[in-house]
Order: structure tokens, then sequence, then C-alpha cells
């Protein structure tokens, strides 16, 4: 068994930690994180609201853990739409001849210079603004990266002698695909999709901040950000805690992503 | 009794560069039979050309046809050479290490060599005949459960004989199965190759640089030197009495009773592909070359015993 590295360990907690926070925003929050009380407005953080209230006297601590559900919810179906499309399109590539290689990889770069959080936007005005729409254009924007990674692991995977001896034992090219290929690639898509889901946390919160992601009043920690924007010299606190949890989020999956590469990449295991 | 393998004027070429040329060659039934020559002589590619397997832009042409399949197999498309390979015609590689796919138990690999084919019944007979398989290369039954880094390179390589062999091919084509193992488990793993042929009558092309591996499995051989056939006879014949100079550069760098302390070396490096001299392919590292070799050296003999030299070594001098 091969040692833990620390970010692994450091993003396995994080990660670990925000899950945990939105399994317990299920049963327990400290307030109604949607609760309107105009008597507490503003609060400082106190023994009764930990990290204070909102400008309509909502505790900003339930907002925090309800809002870490949208977060993860965001980034599983993001990550999902990015998955389910970009890894069979890059094993395709792999396998296929070289002109229908190009096309998919062509087609697969421009999708990649297209800015996602345009794309979303996009969305947004075509479909109506919601946390579905979001994490749909959010996914759609990450596919290229997705099909990018996968194709250069299904190209190693295909080079291969196993692959060789599959086909000299007269294997079809869909079931060399599926049971040779894909599951020899499952590292990349678990590295690949830990990265994706901090994009997909971080755009998530950017779209709620611009109005085009999670309306009200679903808590969101992008949008937490952007009802900030008014106090922010007032109550500075309003714009720390959303943003100090995107970025803990953020960080967590990287480090996550990181961990993981580093464990299943052999290469670089002499060198740590 | 019909050729097992026939394979005529098989040449392959990569863009300009040829590689192999006019390479011709027959296995029959239950004949066991060496193709040897050093790195670049063309064996694997030779090999590769036979399965349909050579990368997208290397090209074969000529022919190649075997018992049992009704079509021609240069240039047929990857549905019908698909049922070819495995069934008819099954090939062990050089790398045992690489061979089976990491992610999977050998027992479900085994099974699966019969399941594409459909050469058992069901999933339960395929297991059953994967356990048999085993044992026939002398691993135990709950090798079925193991995975493939669990296994040393001489188990793997008996694996890949086992999956090479479920299906009773008419033709095992092995390439270098045993360079990268132990000498200690090089004999068994021939051993293993030469009863697994021998047991289902299947023929046998043994591709391999190792002279004496050629020696202990095979009864006749073909040897290849910049993509073409430069000599061929039967085992003993040929390894007694070389009538090509390069066959004979090659049995004297494998002489280890050779009284000299230097070891004897074919002087000169094999060229790079595509950039062999003209006509005699082995006139640049010949010491008996002259200018006639700047022409193409026609074969002498039969199809099966023969060579391609203009300067032919005595048959006398090595009797």
């Amino acid at each position: 068994m091969r040692r833990l590295n620390p970010s692994l360990i450091a993003g396995g907690v994080i990660v670990g930690l925000i899950v945990v926070m939105a399994l317990v925003s299920f049963v327990w929050t400290p307030y109604d994180a949607t609760l309107v009380n105009p008597a507490v407005r503003l609060a400082k953080p106190s023994w009764e609201h930990w990290f204070g209230t909102d400008k309509f006297g909502r505790d900003v601590l339930s907002q925090i853990m309800v809002g870490s559900r949208t977060t993860l919810f965001v980034g599983v179906v993001a990550v999902g739409v990015a998955a389910v499309i970009g890894v069979p399109l890059g094993i395709l590539a792999a396998m296929s001849r070289r002109w229908a290689h190009e096309l998919i990889m062509r087609t697969n770069d421009l999708l990649l210079a297209f800015p996602a959080l345009l794309l979303a936007i996009m969305f947004g005005a075509v479909f109506g603004a919601s946390t579905l729409t979001a994490m749909i254009a959010i996914g759609i924007a990450s596919v290229p990266s997705f099909a990018r990674v996968i194709r250069s692991g299904a190209l190693q995977v295909m080079r291969t002698e196993y692959v060789l001896a599959a086909r000299a034992a007269g294997r079809q090219p869909f079931p060399i695909a599926v049971r040779h290929v894909l599951p020899n690639v499952t590292s990349l898509i678990t590295v690949q999709a830990s990265v994706s889901f901090a994009i997909a946390v971080l755009a998530e919160a950017a779209l709620s901040f611009l109005g085009y992601g999670t309306p009200p009043p679903t808590p969101s920690w992008g949008r937490m950000l952007q009802e900030s924007q008014e106090f922010l010299f007032s109550a500075p606190r309003l714009a720390i805690f959303p943003g100090v949890a995107i970025a803990i989020a953020v960080l967590g999956f990287n480090l996550l992503g990181d961990g993981l590469r580093d464990r299943f990449d052999p290469k670089l295991e002499d060198r740590r | 009794m019909s050729d097992v393998l026939s394979v005529r004027g098989l040449t392959v070429t990569v863009r300009d560069k040829t590689l192999v040329s006019d390479v011709d060659l027959t296995v029959g039934p239950g004949e066991r039979v060496g193709l040897i020559g050093e790195s670049g002589s063309g064996k694997s590619l030779t090999a590769l050309s036979v399965l349909g397997l050579l990368p997208e832009d290397v090209v074969a042409a000529g022919s190649v046809q075997l018992t049992g399949v009704d079509h021609e197999l240069i240039g047929a498309d990857e549905r019908r050479m698909s049922r070819v390979r495995g069934r008819h015609l099954a090939m062990v590689f050089q790398e045992p290490m690489t061979a089976l796919n990491p992610t999977m138990r050998v027992g479900d690999q085994i099974a699966e060599a019969m399941l594409i084919h459909r050469t058992v019944p069901g999933r339960r007979a395929a297991r059953a005949a994967a356990v048999e398989l085993l044992g026939r290369v002398q691993l135990p039954r709950e090798t079925m459960r193991a995975y493939p880094h669990q296994l040393s390179g001489g188990q793997r390589q008996r694996i890949v004989l086992a999956l090479a062999l479920a299906n009773d091919p008419a033709l095992l084509i092995c390439d270098e199965p045993t360079t990268a193992l132990d000498v200690t488990v090089q004999a068994l793993v021939l051993d293993l190759i030469v009863k697994g042929v021998v047991a289902r009558s299947s023929a046998l092309l043994f591709i391999t640089h190792d002279l004496a591996v050629v020696a202990t499995v095979c009864e006749r051989v073909l040897v290849m030197y910049g993509g073409r056939v430069v000599e061929s006879g039967p085992v003993e014949e040929v390894f007694t009495r070389p009538r090509h100079r390069y066959t004979e550069g090659l049995l004297a760098a494998s002489d280890l009773e050779t009284n000299e302390r230097r070891l004897t070396t074919i002087p000169g490096n094999v060229p790079p592909a595509g950039q062999f001299p003209s006509g005699c392919v082995f006139r640049n590292r010949c010491r008996h070359a002259t200018d006639v070799c700047s022409t193409a050296p026609s074969w002498t003999g039969t199809a099966s015993t023969g060579f391609a030299c203009h300067h032919p070594a005595e048959v006398t001098t090595h009797a």
C-alpha cells in the first residue's frame, strides 16, 4: 500500500467536512436558513448567531450550511454532465482513425475556447436562471477538458500490449473500449472530476453573484456574496464568511485532485 | 494436406519506406516453424501483417491465406478479421508484464477469450474451461481470481499462452515469448508452448532472435534480414550447414564454444528501416560481397529449403 500524501489527506479532510456539513444541514441548522427576522438584522457574531445575521436577519451560519448543499449538488451534476459526455468522447477520439480523431479534437478545441461563464449566462438567458441550467451549462463547458485528458489517457492504453492482445483475440472495438480502455483511465477520470468540481463550485458562485445562478430564497454561497455587496464597508463579515467558504471548498477539491493525481501517477512517486 | 498458413509476396511499407519485401512463408499442419533475425529484420511486422494488426499508416500488400478461412487476410475488414483472430489464429506477445489487462481478473480474461467466439455454450462452461486451461499451463485454479500484478512474469506468460490456446487455433504465432523471462522459466514456458500446440495439432510460427530456442522448439526455420527471407530449411540443415553469409555470421556470433576469447560479431549494424542497400540487403556488412551483389540475388533451391546469396558458403566447410 502506497503512503498517503499530504495534499490527499488535506483535500480529503476538507471535502469530507463540507460533505458532513451538507448532510447535517438536512437534519439540523442553528436557525431556519430562510427565516427572516428584522429584529436581529445585521447582528454581529455572537453566541446566538455565531457568524452574525444578514440584512434580513437570517442566520449566516445556517445559510452557509444549507448553501453547502447547493455547492455540492452543483458540483456533482456539473461534473456528472461533463464526465458522461466528455469521457466517451475522449475514448472515441483515441480509438478513431486519424481524420475522425482530428475532427473530434478540433471541435473540442473550439468548445474549449468558449468561455464557460458566457455559455452559462446564455443558457440562463434562454432557459431562465436556475440552479439546474447553471449546472448543465457549467457541465457542458467542462466537457472539452474532460475529453482532452481522457483522450490522452486512452491513447496510452490503446498502445499497450493488452489492447493489441485483445484485438489479436478477436475483440471488437466497443468491448475493448468498455472492458479494457475505460477501466484503465478511471484514475484520470477521478482526478479530472475533482478538479472540475472545484471549477464548478467557483462558477456557480460567480453565476449566482451575477444573478444567473441559484434564485432566492435557496441559500447559495455565491448569492450571499452578491447580497453582501452593499454592506462591504459597514459589515464586511457578510462577504468574508461565504467568500472563505468558497475558497476553502475550491482549495479542498483542488488538493484532493492533486493528491489523487500524485497517488495514481507512478512516475511522480520516486521524486517525492 | 494443404498448408495451414500460406504467405505469398508479402510487402510491408510505411509511406515511402519498404520494411518487409516479398516474403514467402508457408506453415504446414502441425508444423513448428521458426522465424529468426535481428531487431528490425521485419519478423514482428510479418506476424502483425498476418494478424492484420499493423499500425494505421503501415500498409501490407501480397497474399495471406489461412486454412479454415475462406477469404484473403490482407486487406480484409476489421469485422471479418476479428472473427479470425483468436479463433483460427492466435498470438503470444513478447512482454507478459503488459499483455494482460491490469484491471481484470485472470480467470475472466481467459473465459472472455472463449466467449468472444462462442466456442463454449455459456459463462459457466467458459469458467470451467478456463480452469482446465490453467491446469494445462500448470497453474492452480486459485489463479482464476488473481489480478495480473499479483503474478510473476513467467506465470503471466503462461496465462497469455492459455488465452491464445483457448479456442484451439489452427496456427499459434509466438513473438519472442521468452525474451522477457528469466532463463529458469524460459524452458518451462517453451515446453508448455510445444506441448500446447502438439496436443491441439496446431501449427506454430515462432519468432525469436535466440537460435538455441529455435533449435529446441522448431522443425524448420526461416532467416530474415532487412525485411527479406535470406535462407530457409530444416533446422539441423540450416544450423549445421548455413549457405547464406548472414546465417553463417549469425551462427558464428552465437557460437560460445569458440577458442578465441573475443565474441565473434557481424561487422557493422543493422541499417535503419528503409536504408538497406539495393541488391543483396546484406552486402554492406558482408566480407564476401563483390560487384555482383548490387543486383538482387535470386532464390536458390526449393520453396521450403533454399537461400538467396551470390556467394553462398561451401556445403563442405561446415559439414
